[in-house]
């Protein structure tokens, strides 16, 4: 994740940037004394994460996030665990350090950050379908390949220049396309049931005319790609 | 008194000497800076001003591991939001031991 550190203190910028130092999956990009300056490299530059001191003069920590369109994550940094409440009315924040901060408690809030952009996947259009690998498949979401487990997969669903991939535990939206996700799922265990429809055929709960109901969802089936799905069911 | 230490400074550098010097020189740099601010402040009796320091200056103290100070810090810096300056001498004789402190170091 590429990082910024935000915080008028230089020796909180460069314990956080120690700290960071620690962990292979962050690259700590600029350190800025003041959320001014931010805003202008953010104009400028794409940002995974941003360390954010919520106590500064003039502008705080606070401020500093209603001026961000789409804010990146955000951890916070402070003194004061008075402002915890609010900090987590924003999306955005994924944790809040007070200071000062120890390598254990950072290393926490880091997992946060990486576990929070699973969920933010789901809402994001900017993936891609990449490649599979045994029963995983991975998107990449913000430069990173996000694993998907195949089996997991119940639906996938296309909608306009997007598919939308349900699995059991999550949903993603995925800037792909139906033909090239069917590429990339095991033919024993998927089939295209309609032009917009792709179904884990273990997954059916039962068929009824035209239709398969597949968790709470009801896939239509067409009549071309029926005798398919009729060939794959082990029926009496 | 409870007096500083590195405690801290070694638990998060990981062993890196060169960090730990790199952080004592910044913390030696800063602390005078804002310690000379503070007192500019509460000398003017602009106290909302002086909290916004005390609350800087409290990282510093519990980064040179002085817990009990730290507690009074809080409390001063509450004090002065609200108007008052009560602990102001316990606060600056935390000031007064980190500066020995860091001369030392």
């Amino acid at each position: 994740m590429n990082c910024i550190i935000i915080d008028d203190e230089a020796t909180a910028r460069a314990i956080i940037a120690q700290l960071c130092s620690n962990v292979n999956s962050l690259n700590v990009l600029e350190e800025f004394p003041n959320a001014i300056q931010a805003i202008k490299y953010l104009n400028q530059n794409d940002i995974d994460l941003i360390f954010l001191d919520i106590h500064m003069p003039d502008f705080t920590g606070f401020d500093f996030i209603e001026t961000l369109k789409n804010p990146p994550k955000i951890i916070l940094t402070t003194s004061d665990s008075k402002f915890a409440i609010q900090a987590f009315e924003y999306d955005c924040i994924v944790d809040y350090l007070v200071k000062p901060i120890t390598p254990e408690r950072f290393q926490k809030a880091i997992k946060k950050a990486e576990v929070k952009s699973m969920p933010v996947a789901a809402s994001t259009a900017s993936e891609k379908v990449e490649t599979t690998s045994g029963n995983d498949l991975y998107v990449n979401i913000d430069r990173r390949l996000i694993k998907i487990d195949i089996p997991s997969i119940y639906l996938v669903e296309a909608k306009g220049d997007y598919i939308h991939v349900k699995t059991e535990n999550q949903n993603y939206t995925v800037h792909s396309t139906l033909k090239k996700i069917e590429e990339k799922l095991p033919n024993d265990l998927f089939l295209k049931v309609h032009r917009s429809f792709i179904i884990n055929v273990n997954k059916i709960i039962d068929i009824e005319d035209n239709s398969v109901l597949i968790k709470k969802d009801v896939i239509p089936v067409s009549r071309s790609n029926r005798p398919e799905l009729m060939k794959r069911l082990n029926l009496l | 008194m409870e007096q500083p230490n590195l405690s801290y400074i070694h638990s998060m550098s990981g062993g890196d000497i060169a960090f730990e010097e790199k952080l004592i020189a910044i913390i030696k740099a800063e602390f005078p800076d804002e310690k000379q601010v503070y007192y500019k402040n509460i000398a003017a009796k602009n106290y909302p001003l002086t909290a916004e320091n005390v609350h800087k200056l409290k990282h510093k103290i519990s980064i040179l591991g002085l817990e009990k100070s730290y507690e009074i810090a809080v409390a001063f810096e509450n004090n002065l939001l609200e108007g008052s300056t009560e602990l102001q001498d316990d606060f600056e004789s935390i000031l007064i031991t980190i500066t020995n402190y860091l001369q030392q170091l």
